[in-house]
């Protein structure tokens, strides 16, 4: 691509990273979530691979293939934390540990503390979403010559 | 032929006139219990002020675990389908 275009995908790509990351991060306080953050920053891939070109991204497809199989194994080994009661208990929710302040029932500010494991859920989605959706715009790339046109 | 296409085209717009006519007022649910008991517990319960991110990543666990898995067999479609161009 142009230099132009180049220019304003640097300086927008850590814009929409840093927007998916709040997404993802805040999914238990705002509208939300581990999939739709992922889908955001599974955006700014695309962009890199439209401005510059797949085969510049070629190499990231190992770290790729790693961040999903971890996302995966995180979101199942966070369901098994609960087994002791059931699949998928909450059981960091309010028991004042990591994210688990309790929270005041009604309407408040929301506060980064809370959740238990959701927000914990919510990172392993986003990492899997994110390495799913990049790893396929990226396959989809080299799969058409992987030149920036 | 025509005649069996023409009948269940006008079974078909029979159902949607009936259902346009008995149409349930918007907005008003006809069992509200489980919205009830998710507005009034899923903060206590969950510890999240999201209360649609408690029902997907804690009430309804299992769904979001399909998800995710319908995800990684997409992934590994275009994998498979694409592999032999690559190297």
């Amino acid at each position: 691509m142009t230099v132009v275009v180049r220019t304003v995908a640097r300086i927008i790509t850590p814009m929409i990273l840093a927007f998916g990351g709040y997404v993802i991060m805040h999914g238990h306080l705002t509208p939300g979530g581990g999939f739709q953050g992922g889908a955001v920053v599974a955006s700014a891939i695309a962009l890199l691979l439209v401005v510059f070109g797949a085969r510049r991204l070629a190499g990231y497809k190992n770290l790729l293939s790693l961040l999903e199989d971890l996302g995966a194994i995180a979101f199942v080994a966070l369901a098994f934390l609960g087994i002791g009661y059931t699949f998928f208990r909450n059981v960091l929710a309010g028991s004042g540990g990591l994210f688990g302040m309790p929270v005041p029932s009604g309407p408040n500010p929301g506060f980064l503390d809370t959740g238990g494991t959701l927000p914990l859920m919510n990172w392993a989605v986003g990492l899997k979403v994110i390495a799913g959706l990049g790893s396929v715009v990226l396959l989809l790339g080299l799969f058409g010559g992987g030149d920036d046109r | 032929m025509k005649w069996i296409k023409v009948g269940a085209f006008l079974v078909m717009v029979g159902f949607l006139v009936g259902a346009a006519a008995w149409m349930h007022p918007f907005g008003v649910p006809w069992a509200s219990e489980m919205d009830d008991y998710f507005i009034a517990n899923a903060q206590g319960e969950a510890g999240a002020n999201n209360v649609v991110t408690s029902v997907v990543f804690d009430y309804r666990g299992f769904d979001t675990l399909g998800e995710a898995t319908v995800l990684f067999c997409a992934v590994v479609g275009v994998a498979l389908m694409l592999r032999r161009v690559l190297r």
